[in-house]
């Protein structure tokens, strides 16, 4: 298995669309395989269309506001003697995380096809908050559909949704998180696939849904990429980049335009959310060994028992709260091109409350894993070694969990 | 070679002038002992019987079906034991069809090869493979046939033309015509003629196929059908047990009266 050079990342798929020939393709019903089809013709002629391509980036700039700043956290540096930890901070984006990349190429995308009504899954209500937010702004009816756990345990979001006019159906069934939002959320999309348009909320699911949300994010990487040149004057010569991974959609866009850099250079991290110290219980299939399943459509490393039943997961973080990845990820993984670990709740919570004490920063619970691993790993590196941990998602929809657990917001 | 028992059956039902009736239950549902009593019950009135393997993010099931498998599921069903209510059923009604019905993932972690072997082990029929589309099932449809397994191909409204060629070519001995586009159990959302318009198309491409219609048929909309090759009752035999659980009734002996209204409908 290996990365080729000068293609794209999410275009070096099979023709049944696996990534190193079998992570990824589509595992769907009958009734998905035109819309899906569809939906793959339509993607790969807008993405070669420049008027498509300015209409992006228009919105990009003048809506998402693009690009979030690039900046060095001084404080945090000196603090822990050792590496310099830098930060982009991507939650300066319209709606306040990377979902908003996603959210807005879908709603171009529908707008195209033609459809009125789009459907999406969320878990931290992140992915919901920002496709409601387009939705709006692009003229499109919205349903989004969220675990009924999730709903009570990040509500500020489900409030921003319920204000962007989108309907916030409730899943009951299952472990009642992001797992079973995604499954009824196709399963809506089974029943109505004739008028509406599916945005799936990370680079999981079918194979053109990987596609269409690692093309949206990998602006990040593309404003992070022109910021670091003109920070240091070239790619410095160790970098390494952090990010967490839940489903894989920030830490991909985070990654993909230095895809082609040699690892000792530019090497990538992804933190996966380890669950609560004393659990067995987690969401981090790539640092535990999970075996390759099908999951939501696509074949990938996921949480499951020797059956082949999905398990359920723990997490602080909602966001990550996921059993499985994006297969990119797991391409990633078995190609040694980025390597994977985990943070538990409780380091994720101590990175908090570092990281704003130190900082002017108010980062996720998400990206606080990938502070976590940035906190353990700055000491033991070198002066002249640039850590970029993306910080994707602000905390503000955190607010209930971390007032109960570190007693204030 | 000899007739299968799938296609054995659909030749007795038009000769009674009839479509064949297929049922659709959750193995282990409401409990193991029940899911074989109600397979064994039923089998007086139906043709071809399938039985689902169970799996806990079903992406196309509806309501009613994720309700029997959630409860099958919490009392511990396994794979294992799906194929032991097969099995034992297979030694009861040696020539009625049965049909395991499921998601790809539980065949993928128990091998392939491994899968197949235990449906001829329990006698398996036929299969059903939810999110295994053509062409990606091909390869796994022939390691099917070879062991005289059917693979059974599905058919939906969003299917062109050009690609039901394709896919009934392929096709073993009973094709499954999805009614329209909803999950299992939905409300039949269109009329039972344009149903039979398609299904007619999917005739017309090859008439020696057996096609069977599912998705949304009811007791009041199963007449309806009596034209075709069969249709598939599914949902409405979960309800019952659901309905039966609630009142504290009996689902065996409620199954098979609901089997029996629906076949009367149809003869």
């Amino acid at each position: 298995m290996k990365i080729k050079k000068n293609i794209p990342l999410i275009d070096q798929h099979d023709k049944f669309g696996f990534w190193g020939g079998k992570f990824g393709g589509n595992f769907i019903p009958e009734t998905l395989k035109k819309p899906v089809e569809d939906l793959e013709i339509l993607f790969g002629k807008l993405r070669k269309n420049k008027n498509f391509i300015k209409e992006r980036d228009y919105y990009f700039k003048n809506w998402v506001g693009s690009p979030t700043s690039f900046i060095k956290l001084n404080n945090l540096t000196k603090h822990l003697r050792g590496a310099q930890i830098w930060t982009k901070v991507v939650s300066e984006a319209n709606g306040g995380a990377h979902k908003i990349y996603n959210a807005t190429v879908h709603c171009l995308i529908a707008k195209r096809a033609g459809k009125k009504y789009i459907v999406g899954d969320t878990g931290a209500g992140y992915a919901g908050k920002m496709l409601s937010m387009a939705a709006k702004k692009f003229g499109l009816k919205c349903k989004i559909f969220m675990g009924a756990k999730d709903i009570k345990r990040q509500k500020p979001n489900c409030d921003a949704m319920k204000k962007n006019g989108a309907e916030i159906v409730p899943v009951y069934t299952g472990s009642q998180t992001l797992v079973d939002a995604v499954s009824e959320c196709m399963r809506y999309w089974v029943s109505n696939c004739d008028t509406t348009h599916m945005c799936v909320g990370s680079t999981v699911g079918p194979n053109i849904f990987v596609k269409i949300c690692g093309w949206s994010t990998s602006q990040i990487s593309r404003e992070l990429f022109i910021q670091i040149k003109k920070e240091f004057g070239r790619i410095p010569k160790k970098v390494k980049l952090l990010n967490c991974v839940g489903g894989g959609s920030s830490s991909f866009g985070f990654w993909n335009e230095f895809m082609h850099y040699n690892k000792k250079q530019v090497e990538f991290i992804g933190i996966e959310a380890g669950g609560p110290k004393k659990s067995k219980r987690h969401a981090a299939p790539l640092t535990y060994g999970s075996k390759i399943g099908i999951l939501h459509g696509a074949s990938q490393y996921v949480n499951q028992d020797f059956e082949g039943q999905i398990e359920e997961t723990e997490s602080i973080s909602a966001g990550l709260d996921y059993p499985g990845v994006s297969p990119i990820h797991c391409f990633l993984k078995d190609t040694k091109r980025a390597r994977y670990t985990a943070a538990t709740d409780e380091e994720a919570l101590h990175a908090y409350k570092l990281v704003t004490k130190y900082e002017n920063l108010n980062p996720s619970l998400e990206p606080s894993h990938a502070f976590a691993e940035a906190i353990k790993l700055a000491p033991k590196l070198s002066k002249d070694t640039v850590i970029i941990v993306n910080s994707c998602g602000d905390a503000h929809k955190d607010r209930d969990i971390l007032r109960q657990r570190l007693g204030k917001f | 070679m000899s007739i299968s028992p799938i296609s054995l059956a659909f030749k007795n039902c038009k000769k009674e002038k009839r479509p064949a009736l297929v049922t659709f239950t959750v193995a282990g549902d409401n409990t193991k002992k029940n899911s074989l009593k109600i397979l064994n019950s039923i089998a007086k009135y139906a043709d071809i019987l399938e039985l689902s393997f169970l799996h806990n993010c079903p992406i196309a099931d509806g309501g009613q079906i994720q309700n029997s498998t959630y409860r099958s599921l919490k009392n511990g069903t396994t794979l294992k034991d799906t194929f032991q209510i097969a099995k034992k059923f297979k030694n009861k009604n040696p020539n009625k069809p049965l049909i395991l019905m499921g998601y790809y993932n539980l065949i993928y972690q128990n091998g392939e090869n491994n899968f197949i072997k235990n449906c001829k082990l329990s006698k398996v029929d036929g299969l059903i493979v939810v999110d295994l589309p053509w062409p990606e099932n091909k390869k796994f449809a022939k390691k099917c046939k070879k062991k005289s397994i059917n693979f059974v191909q599905l058919l939906s409204p969003t299917t062109s033309k050009k690609r039901m060629k394709k896919i009934i070519k392929d096709s073993h001995d009973m094709i499954y015509y999805i009614s329209m586009l909803s999950t299992t159990g939905g409300k039949l959302k269109v009329p039972p003629k344009k149903i039979l318009e398609n299904y007619i198309k999917i005739k017309k491409i090859n008439k020696n196929k057996n096609c069977v219609i599912g998705f949304g048929i009811t007791n009041k909309s199963i007449k309806s059908f009596t034209n075709s090759d069969g249709v598939v009752i599914g949902s409405e035999i979960c309800k019952e047990i659901t309905r039966s659980l609630n009142n504290r009734q009996n689902p065996v002996t409620n199954v098979s009266k609901v089997v029996k209204r629906l076949k009367n409908k149809i003869l």
